[in-house]
Formats: C-alpha cells, sequence, structure tokens
C-alpha cells in the first residue's frame, strides 16, 4: 500500500518548551480537525537531567474519523527503512489496521519528537528503533486501552472482554464491533493509562514480518519530493562557491562577466561565500563559474595532510584518558608474547546522492524553508539564528532524504542557505554542486588506533587500545563531552564493548584535532574501533598458529551471541574450504550498535594488486528484527558502503583545500565491482538493536583480513594500497 | 524556443540551447523525477530516454535533442520494459533513499527493451554508470531477472 502523502512538515513553527517535569503521563484530546490525538510524555533518565527538552511530550498517533491512523514521524527517512518500521511498531500495539496507515514527517520541536536518547530531533547512531522501541509500543498500547474503555462504556461492559484486530474492537461474547474512527470522540474521554501493557512478542503479527516500505512506491516514479525538489512559487535558482580553504573570506569579486551571463538575475556575496542566483541552475552556474573572486585563505592555508598525519601520529604517541580499565594492563602487557600494530583511517566525505540543498524564502518578518535534515529542530534554530528572526517566525517544512550517512546532522547548508535568501527578494533554492558538497562537507575523521597486545599460551594476556583523533562529540554534543571527562563515548563506542575475553585491558582516549571540519558519517566511533580491533585479532590469531575463526570463537565465552553469528557466518561462507590462488576469506565479528555481526569477505587479488570481490556473508542477532528484510537490505548496503571506503575512499588536503571533487576522484563501488552478498538473521526474543551502520563497520577489517589471507600482506591503512598487494616479480 | 517531446507531450522552454536537459526538465518544465547527482555523467542519477536509449541527461545540451523521444521516470511506467522494471523494484524491495532510483530504472528499462534477457555481463555494462550510495546493487541485479521473467 501507498502511504497517501506526506503531508507533515507543513507549517509547524514549534516554540520548544522543555519541560522539566519528571511525570509520566499520556494525553488525549480531540485535536483541530476532530481526529483523536494520543500522545505521551517519555519518562526521564537520570543522564537526561542535565540535559534540555528533555522529558518532552510526544505525539505519534492521530486517529479520524473515517478510520485513517496517522501517524507522525519522529525520525527521519533517508532510506533505511524507519518509515516503515516505526509504523509497524505503532500498528502493532494499535491493532490498527495496516492499510489505513497514513504518514506525516514531525514539525520541529524537540520537545514533541525528540529522541529519546539524545533528547532532541535526530537521526543518528542507528537507534531509531533502539530508542522508540518501548515508548511507540507504550503509545500504540496506550491508545488501543483508551479505544477499547470507549467501547467497553458504551457496551457498559468489561474492558477486558473485548479485544482488537485491525481497526476494530469487538465484544467477543456478544460479537458486537465497533470501528476505531467511530469512538475517537469517546475514546479523548477516557483516563490515559499511566503503564499500559504491552503485547508479548509471541502475539506480534506485523513486527518480524517483511511488510513492504511505505516510501518506495513514490520512489519509482518520479512522485516522490526530496528537499531539492521543493518548488514554491516563484522560486529562483542559486549555487555557491564557499573558500576552498577552511575558515577563508571572500576578499574581493568582480562579478562583470557573471551579472552578463543570460539567465543570471544576481550575485550575492557574503562574509564567506558567493552565489549565483538565476532562472535555473544551469544560470547560476555558469554565473558563478564566471565570478571572478579573490579569496583571503586565512590561517589555513598551507594545511596539508602530510601535516595533518604528523600530528596525530606525534599525538598517539602520547598516553590518552583512561576510557576503560579492567585486570591490569600493565602487568598484562609485560607478560608474554608481545605484538603492537597502529591502524589508520582516512578523512571521508559523505558524497549522498542527493547534493546538498536548501531551500528557503526569508521575507521582513517571517521565513519558510523546505529542506531534508535528520536534526529538524536544529535545522529550524539554524535557520532563524541565520535570518535574525525568532523562531516562531521562521516554518521549516522537512523532506525525504536522498541519503544522509551524517552530512544532515550537521546544520551549515541551512545557514548558508537561509543567509543567501535573506538578500535575495523571493523564494530560492539553493544547490550545491558536487564539488562543492565534496569540497565542502564536514568530514569524516582521520584516525589512528594503536594497539599492543600478549599472548599467553595462545590466549589474550594484556590488551592496549589507544584511539586517537578528533571528537565529533565535543562540538556536537558538548553537554555530552564534559559529563564523559572529556572522552569522546562515540570515538571509543566499540573499543570499550570489545567482545572478547580479556583479563587485563585498558581504552584510551587521546584527542587530536585538525584544522578539517569533522563529523559523524556512517558507522560512526565503532568504524575506526572495529577496523583495528578486528584486524589486529587476525595479526594475534596468527602470532598464535591459529585460525581466524577458531582465535575468536576461543575468545568469545563471554559473548554467545557473537559467537553463534561467528558459527553461522563461518558455515555459510565455506569458512575453510579450499579456493584458488591468490583468493582469500577474512572475517570481522563485531557487538556494535548493539547487533551482533559477522561477516566473511572472500576476495581475489590480481597481480596488479587490483581487487575483485568474490561474495559477502554476513550472519546478524539484531534482536528482535522489526522488519527482516529492512535489516537485510541494511547490512547489504552497509557492507557495499563501508566497502567503498575501504577500496576508494580518501579526501586528501594540499593547500588547506580538499583534492577530491566528484564521483570521478571520489570513487565508489559500482554495480560491476559488487558480489552477491547474503545475509542471515538469526531469530532473536532480544530487544531490537542498531542495524543501518554496522555493515558500514563490518566491511574494512574483513576486507583487510581477506587480502591477508590472499596475499601474506597485512594491510594497516586505508584505503587499501594496490602496490602493496599487487605480485611482486619472482 | 525550443519544443521537445517529453513522455508523447510537446513541451516548449525559452531556453539556451547549450543548457543541459537536466535542468530544462527540473528546473523549467518542474520534471522533478529526474535527479542531480554530479553534473558531469559520473553518476547517472540523471538518466532518462532519449528514444529508448539511456543517456545522461546532465550533459546532453537540450539544442540537441531535436525531435526526438525524452521519456522521463514520469511516463517511463508508460513503456512495457519501464512497468515491469518498476514493478520489480517494488517487489523485491530494491529502494532505500531512492534519489538514484530514477536514473537506475530509466537505465534498467532501456536494456530491457533492446536485450529482453540480460546476462550478468550485459547488466554490468548497462548499470556501471548508475551509482548507489545506499548500495542497492545487489537488489538491482535480481530486480533485472526478475522483470526480464515477467511476461
Amino acid at each position: 500500500m501507498k502511504p497517501e502523502t506526506f503531508a507533515g512538515g507543513d507549517a509547524a513553527s514549534a516554540t520548544e518548551s522543555p519541560s522539566s517535569s519528571r511525570r509520566t503521563f499520556l494525553k488525549a484530546s480531540v485535536a483541530a480537525g476532530g481526529a483523536l490525538l494520543l500522545g505521551f510524555r517519555l519518562k526521564p533518565t537520570s543522564a537526561a537531567d542535565a540535559a534540555p527538552g528533555a522529558f518532552a511530550p510526544d505525539a505519534f498517533i492521530r486517529i479520524a474519523a473515517d478510520g485513517s491512523v496517522t501517524m507522525i514521524m519522529p525520525q527521519v527517512e533517508m532510506g533505511q527503512g524507519t518509515y516503515t518500521a516505526i509504523p509497524m511498531i505503532l500498528a502493532e500495539e494499535l491493532d490498527a489496521a495496516w492499510a489505513s496507515v497514513r504518514l506525516e514527517h514531525a514539525p520541529p520541536n524537540d520537545a514533541l519528537y525528540g529522541n529519546p536518547t539524545f533528547k532532541e530531533q535526530m537521526t543518528g547512531n542507528s537507534n531509531s528503533i533502539r530508542a522508540f522501541w518501548m515508548p511507540l509500543r507504550k503509545a500504540g498500547a496506550g491508545a488501543r486501552a483508551m479505544l477499547v474503555g470507549a467501547a467497553a462504556k458504551r457496551w457498559k461492559v468489561d474492558a477486558a472482554t473485548c479485544t482488537t484486530a485491525d481497526g476494530v474492537v469487538t465484544h467477543t461474547a456478544s460479537g458486537r464491533t465497533l470501528a476505531y474512527g467511530d469512538l475517537i470522540a469517546d475514546a479523548a474521554k477516557i483516563e490515559p493509562p499511566k503503564d499500559p501493557p504491552v503485547k508479548s512478542p509471541a502475539d506480534f503479527k506485523l513486527i518480524g514480518k517483511p511488510l513492504k516500505r511505505l516510501d518506495t512506491p513514490d520512489k519509482t516514479d518520479g512522485k516522490v519530493i526530496y528537499g531539492i525538489d521543493a518548488m514554491p512559487e516563484g522560486v529562483k535558482f542559486a549555487t555557491l562557491r564557499a573558500c576552498p580553504v577552511f575558515g577563508g573570506k571572500v576578499a574581493k569579486v568582480d562579478d562583470t562577466k557573471a551579472k552578463a551571463m543570460p539567465g543570471v538575475r544576481q550575485i550575492v556575496v557574503l562574509e564567506d561565500l558567493v552565489a549565483v542566483v538565476g532562472d535555473h541552475m544551469w544560470a547560476a552556474k555558469q554565473g558563478l563559474d564566471a565570478l571572478d573572486v579573490t579569496w583571503d585563505f586565512g590561517a589555513n592555508a598551507n594545511v596539508d595532510s602530510e601535516q595533518i598525519w604528523k600530528q596525530l601520529r606525534d599525538g598517539s604517541a602520547k598516553e590518552g584518558l583512561v576510557a576503560k580499565a579492567e585486570g591490569d594492563a600493565a602487568k598484562g602487557l609485560a607478560e608474554g608474547e608481545k605484538l603492537d600494530a597502529d591502524y589508520e583511517m582516512p578523512f571521508l566525505a559523505h558524497a549522498t546522492m542527493e547534493p546538498l540543498n536548501c531551500t528557503a524564502h526569508v521575507k521582513p518578518d517571517s521565513c519558510e524553508v523546505w529542506v531534508g535534515s535528520q536534526v529538524l529542530a536544529r535545522a529550524h534554530r539554524a535557520a532563524a539564528h541565520a535570518c535574525g528572526l525568532p523562531p516562531e517566525k521562521v516554518t521549516i517544512h522537512n523532506h525525504l532524504i536522498g541519503g544522509g550517512f551524517g552530512r544532515r546532522l550537521e546544520t551549515d547548508y541551512v545557514d548558508k542557505a537561509v543567509r543567501i535568501a535573506a538578500k535575495v527578494d523571493g523564494p530560492v533554492k539553493v544547490v550545491y554542486t558536487r564539488e562543492e558538497d565534496i569540497r565542502q562537507d564536514i568530514y569524516r575523521p582521520v584516525y589512528r588506533d594503536v594497539m599492543s597486545a600478549t599472548l599467553k599460551d595462545g590466549r589474550i594476556n594484556g590488551w592496549r587500545h589507544r584511539v586517537c583523533g578528533s571528537s565529533v562529540i565535543a562540538r556536537f554534543l558538548p553537554g555530552l563531552f564534559k559529563l564523559t571527562k572529556e572522552i569522546d563515548i562515540d570515538t571509543v563506542d566499540s573499543a570499550v564493548d570489545e567482545p572478547y575475553d580479556i583479563p587485563n585491558l585498558r581504552v584510551e582516549f587521546q584527542r587530536v584535532e585538525p584544522p578539517v571540519p569533522t563529523g559523524f558519517w556512517r558507522g560512526v566511533g565503532p568504524n575506526n574501533n572495529v577496523w583495528a580491533i578486528e584486524s589486529f585479532i587476525d595479526e594475534l590469531a596468527k602470532k598464535a598458529g591459529k585460525d581466524p575463526v577458531e582465535f575468536r570463537r576461543a575468545h568469545l565465552g563471554k559473548n554467545p551471541r557473537l559467537l553463534a553469528a561467528v558459527n553461522l557466518a563461518a558455515e555459510k561462507s565455506g569458512w575453510g574450504s579450499a579456493l584458488p590462488e591468490r583468493c582469500g576469506r577474512g572475517i570481522c565479528a563485531q557487538p556494535s550498535f548493539a547487533s551482533f555481526i559477522a561477516t566473511v569477505v572472500e576476495v581475489e587479488v590480481r597481480d596488479d594488486g587490483s581487487i575483485k570481490l568474490r561474495r559477502v556473508v554476513s550472519a546478524v542477532d539484531t534482536g528482535i528484527a522489526v522488519n527482516p528484510d529492512i535489516v537485510k537490505a541494511q547490512l547489504q548496503g552497509g557492507l557495499i558502503f563501508g566497502l567503498s571506503a575501504a577500496l576508494w575512499g580518501d579526501i586528501t588536503i594540499e593547500k588547506g583545500r580538499v583534492q577530491q571533487g566528484n564521483f570521478n576522484d571520489y570513487r565508489v563501488l559500482r554495480i560491476d565491482e559488487v558480489p552477491d552478498i547474503e545475509v542471515h538473521v538469526i531469530a532473536s526474543g532480544e530487544a531490537p538493536g542498531g542495524i543501518g551502520e554496522t555493515g558500514t563497520t563490518a566491511g574494512p577489517p574483513a576486507l583487510g583480513n581477506a587480502i591477508f589471507a590472499a596475499t601474506g600482506v597485512r594491510l594497516r591503512r586505508l584505503p587499501i594500497d594496490r602496490t602493496l598487494i599487487a605480485r611482486k616479480p619472482s | 524556443m525550443i519544443s521537445l517531446n517529453v513522455n508523447g507531450e510537446t513541451r516548449t522552454a525559452d531556453v539556451p540551447a547549450d543548457m543541459p536537459l537536466l535542468w530544462v526538465l527540473r528546473d523549467v518544465l518542474a520534471l522533478t523525477g529526474t535527479k542531480f547527482g554530479c553534473g558531469i555523467a559520473q553518476c547517472g542519477a540523471c538518466t532518462v530516454q532519449i528514444d529508448g536509449l539511456a543517456v545522461r541527461s546532465c550533459l546532453l545540451p537540450v539544442g540537441n535533442v531535436g525531435d526526438r523521444k525524452i521519456t522521463t521516470i514520469e511516463g517511463v511506467g508508460a513503456t512495457p520494459a519501464g512497468a515491469k522494471v518498476q514493478k520489480a523494484w517494488l517487489d523485491l524491495e530494491v529502494i532505500q533513499c531512492g534519489y538514484c532510483q530514477s536514473g537506475q530504472i530509466m537505465s534498467a528499462s532501456a536494456l530491457l527493451a533492446t536485450k529482453p534477457k540480460p546476462d550478468d555481463a550485459d547488466i554490468d555494462a548497462a548499470m556501471a554508470g548508475n551509482i548507489c550510495r545506499c548500495g542497492t546493487y545487489v537488489r538491482i541485479r535480481e530486480a533485472i531477472k526478475k522483470a526480464a521473467e515477467a511476461a
């Protein structure tokens, strides 16, 4: 079925009034349109008390008299399937008819739609289902209880004698029925249950089924509207160029030629960027190319990759803040055969298929914005700040997103577009060229993970993992960073959660901030940790003379869920069976994002060092898989995203500028390079884990280990250097 | 004034002849289903069909189109191959964010229109110009085969 409309996003100029109340309650009202509006307030956790906007009420369900159930989506859809999984959870507990479900984008409002983990509207860290799992079930169950209560009251029977299914309440004994749509006025008068019971998983009718996605039909025929497709009446088109050196400014602009280009309407010069407004993107782009801009490059004009790597390597030589300590790491590292290794990862761009864009109409007393954002309330605030209007004068419309991967957790592009629009009479759509999108990204940080371990009787005895890189959290969630005593809990996430039995362990965080803006990128902190841990475990297995799978099994005593995934992946991949020359299999096992996944990559390394991916097999225990087909799709896609990065991804800096600019020099995998990817979902009754990013994390180490198996060459730096694995002339 | 045949209709646009078809479709004719991805024919998001052949509209000057028939994602469902591809795409849930999928569907339906039973090498050749960042390639391959099997 098709969602009727994505009507939401409309006109909600929310004021955020974070409540400090700790009460948990449900409230209901018949909203203006006559629909029963059911909401709930999230119970705060102790850690949340410090954060503003923490204890916000949410409102996700609206039932109309015609029985249609409109669900307002607190998390944004950027391909990961949340606009199907969230409705499934709500509809499950509500016992709504699946065909009656309609979707709306939530308006900007941290108080109403804040992510329970982050206490603000934020779609990231693979946590939509993890964070909303129980709150949404309670919301659905509470709504159902009120509808049942209304029906029972009308029939003068005990509510416990009524059942629900497909949007209808049935009194079992008499066979009487009432549709939800006929109960909305009465249900609003029922006292909301404080803690409604939720279903036993054995009674799930929707959860666990591979239901069809609600967002995809409109994506097959051009009907879908992303931010870049917004077309407000009278819209003009603009494209921009910011100073190519980070932090640089505009010194001088000669716009004589640009102004003369056909279709060019206006040149906008701001402190940090220039933009050209035209009748269409082509005119704007032609105009931009004709602009003669002199830049003041500022302090970063001589920054280059070599300096940044030196900064990181020097930093990593120093002891970091202790993120975790168990046993006696110093003693453990002094006993047994020692191995040291350092693993590095480069800057990466997000390169979402939908280039950055934002449409805005700034008037003297109001502002309207059309955009796709992973943080809508932040985007709303950024727009208000950029045009100097109070937030209540700013209306923002969210859209389906043509790829987020963390890029749209930032609001720099909203800020820039609104500042440009403030100089333009009428609405203007600001679209980044691909080159600008890549050169003005907020990059995945460079990381260096320094590993040391000892082996005693074939087992790991001591372990030190020093994670070195910038802290995105310090900028993005400064309150949290302070709370965690300046240890970036994302950057060390999977280092702290390493899955193996290690008696003496120490994890350190060493913050090094290069002069390049850094942000979240699909896979976030676990990417660097798992790349290091899973490569290093392979190196330790080799040193111990053990098979990589056997060595992992022997150390997974405390982690039966991951052990089961390893066993299944090994079985399904034919681990241990013979392969042709210069072919190899590599495994990666990780418990990141609360999903337990084991991945086997099989490669061939050709004589010239080029790599052919032959096969990928993943086994995952993600707890209850709300929609197992979406889980599979996320792993397939996540693995390709991570393998792309391992094989090609590299943003380098010279003279303060990013050297890459488009898909010709920022390569990603194409269909002819991608093998079959088998995903096996392990049945589980545990709470759902995160799934959008864990495949990305798994790809690089599994690939590196496979290359080692194929060639005997250990690679410790990404992307893969083909010259190191080309066959040496004999 | 340039006259174009788009999805069987005659459309006119007052634009320079060297303007790429992509921007005429999106910004002038408001047919936003065709996507901008790279501007240099590297990603395939802008793929349309010109007389049934897949073409990157981001580099095609509108003045070069002439009276040839332009089919976009908004119109491809009216072709037998396009309808089969759209159905297979949904049956196998190929799509994630969907931004590249207009181009993927246009390339795949052009392939099937000329080669009804493509093998893996045919699929690679026809589809390698279409990048998907969500990584839907495995399902694209399956869906093309499924569409090819459909009567």
